[in-house]
């Protein structure tokens, strides 16, 4: 019989830039059980809701993750504005829209040169991260910055990003479009590739309902869940918009819905740009104080569904801020994949999903 | 001497900092920025590495896995503490679960500011700990001969 042993898998290790740590309890090659242990990135950010006032508080929402803070600030301050019963000009939520979309765009690349990497496709891995700074370039000329925006705050936006600002991010996108598709085809056509994702790390339509996962993830395994259907923001006013989906369930369709999001993402934003009213960008709120009260949002980031509740007690400081993220969801899945497949193909499972590892610990 | 400086080895922990210092510092291996000109490669390993970065504030979590990857580098060796969490606990520095800045679990020679550290920044800070490298490099050596 074969004996079982425990193999550590992190927190510090090569293949992510965050630290995770699982115990793969492993027969021979085949893990047999996986159980994470989380925590390492834990700085109780929630609970700084009470020494900044829910204007100051934004610069901290924001800095959740760094890979999706357009989306934590967003939700934050529409939580908030929710709250307040603040409405905002159209044009903000165009332009926070559009902001989602880049960072979907960059936070897709960012993975799929992740992936390159683990499987040892050194080149594409610098490819893919090359081709980010486009969108990174466009970051600092609009926002400011390369990573954490700083843009949004509750009632509006920081500044404007102008109408000509806006083509140039177009014209900026066609390029990356045209790049990408050569990425995309060299990665996934390619049969290495297909050897190694194809029918591993199986997670069945059932189970992804069961495990309620959320984001590329479930829409890898056929549950067409997409919060960008409900048409908050300004994906109410696109023409049409329909979540990608794919059914073969395994790693390559997690890979296929996230390389073809990247080209819906790019579409939304020129089809924003085309159709962006020009009705002011709001300013902070009259309101100094937080009414008692609740209120909550659900956003799509690039990882899945995100939801944001905040709770007024009358003061300046919420009473509470609370963030449920994506791969916090996922976790459950992640760990159902990871049973009975070989020890090589763990590090390409943990990718496929994905995981932000600051989101989830907060 | 000095040797080392002209091929040193870095390894990367992200303490508990929110991903965006740890992209960058990716980034600036990456080919716009590509601090692998210098020579500098990264790896896994502590014990190939010269130069630990670390970014994010340390918590009670991750304290001794700081302190552990940092006694298995072996000398000379330097740390760089990447992004203003990583320097005083930055954003978070009243959370409850942050201690602060990485110094509190280990020594740090060279300070990168800003949120995200930004990868020029960086670069020009991983320049400075290769100076620091040689420095400490020379020292061993001098203490070797005198013994």
């Amino acid at each position: 019989m074969a004996t079982r042993s425990v193999i550590p898998f992190g927190p510090q290790h090569p293949v992510l830039p965050e630290p995770v740590h699982l115990d793969l309890v492993v027969e021979d090659e085949h893990v047999i059980e996986a159980i994470p242990q989380i925590g390492f990135i834990h700085r109780g950010l929630e609970k700084l809701v009470e020494k900044r006032d829910f204007n100051q508080y934004v610069y901290v929402a924001e800095r959740t993750c760094g890979i999706c803070s357009v989306g934590h600030g967003w939700g934050y301050v529409s939580a908030t504005e929710k709250l307040l019963g603040v409405e905002v000009p159209r044009r903000v939520d165009y332009l926070r829209t559009i902001l989602e979309e880049l960072s979907r765009v960059h936070s897709h690349l960012l993975w799929l040169g992740l992936l390159a990497d683990a499987f040892g496709f050194e080149a594409l891995f610098n490819h893919c991260w090359r081709l980010r700074e486009t969108v990174l370039d466009i970051f600092q000329r609009t926002c400011g910055g390369r990573i954490i925006l700083s843009i949004m705050i509750v009632g509006g936006m920081n500044h404007d990003i102008e109408d000509s600002e806006l083509h140039a991010i177009c014209d900026k996108l066609d390029g990356i479009k045209r790049d990408y598709r050569e990425i995309v085809d060299t990665m996934m056509n390619d049969v290495s590739v297909k050897n190694r994702l194809c029918g591993v790390g199986v997670i069945s339509f059932e189970d992804a309902i069961d495990l309620s996962m959320v984001g590329p993830f479930a829409k890898g395994s056929g549950v067409e869940h997409d919060m960008r259907t409900t048409g908050y923001g300004a994906y109410g006013d696109l023409d049409h918009f329909e979540p990608i989906i794919s059914n073969e369930c395994d790693c390559y369709a997690r890979c296929k819905v996230r390389c073809a999001e990247v080209f819906q993402a790019i579409d939304i934003i020129k089809e924003l740009v085309q159709k962006i009213p020009n009705d002011g960008i709001g300013g902070k709120p009259k309101a100094k104080v937080a009414p008692e009260g609740q209120a909550h949002v659900l956003i799509e980031q690039p990882r899945g569904e995100a939801f944001y509740y905040v709770r007024g007690n009358g003061t300046k400081y919420l009473d509470r801020f609370r963030l449920r993220t994506p791969t916090s969801q996922n976790l459950g899945g992640l760990v159902r994949a990871l049973q009975g497949v070989d020890l090589a193909d763990v590090p390409m499972i943990i990718l496929t999903i994905d995981p932000c590892i600051s989101c989830t610990e907060r | 001497m000095g040797y080392s400086s002209k091929s040193p080895w870095l390894i990367h922990y992200d303490g508990s900092s929110c991903n965006g210092c740890d992209i960058e510092v990716l980034d600036s291996m990456m080919p716009l920025y590509d601090i692998e000109r210098f020579g500098i490669i990264n790896t896994g390993n502590p014990k190939h590495a010269d130069i630990f970065l670390v970014t994010g504030s340390v918590n009670h979590q991750n304290i001794s896995v700081v302190k552990h990857i940092y006694e298995q580098m072996l000398e000379p060796k330097v740390v760089v503490a990447c992004g203003i969490c990583a320097c005083t606990g930055g954003v978070f520095r009243d959370c409850y679960n942050v201690i602060g800045g990485v110094d509190k679990a280990i020594p740090v020679d060279v300070y990168a500011p800003g949120c995200a550290v930004r990868p020029e920044t960086i670069i020009d800070a991983v320049l400075k700990a290769v100076k620091i490298l040689d420095e400490k490099a020379a020292k061993m050596g001098a203490a070797e001969k005198n013994r």
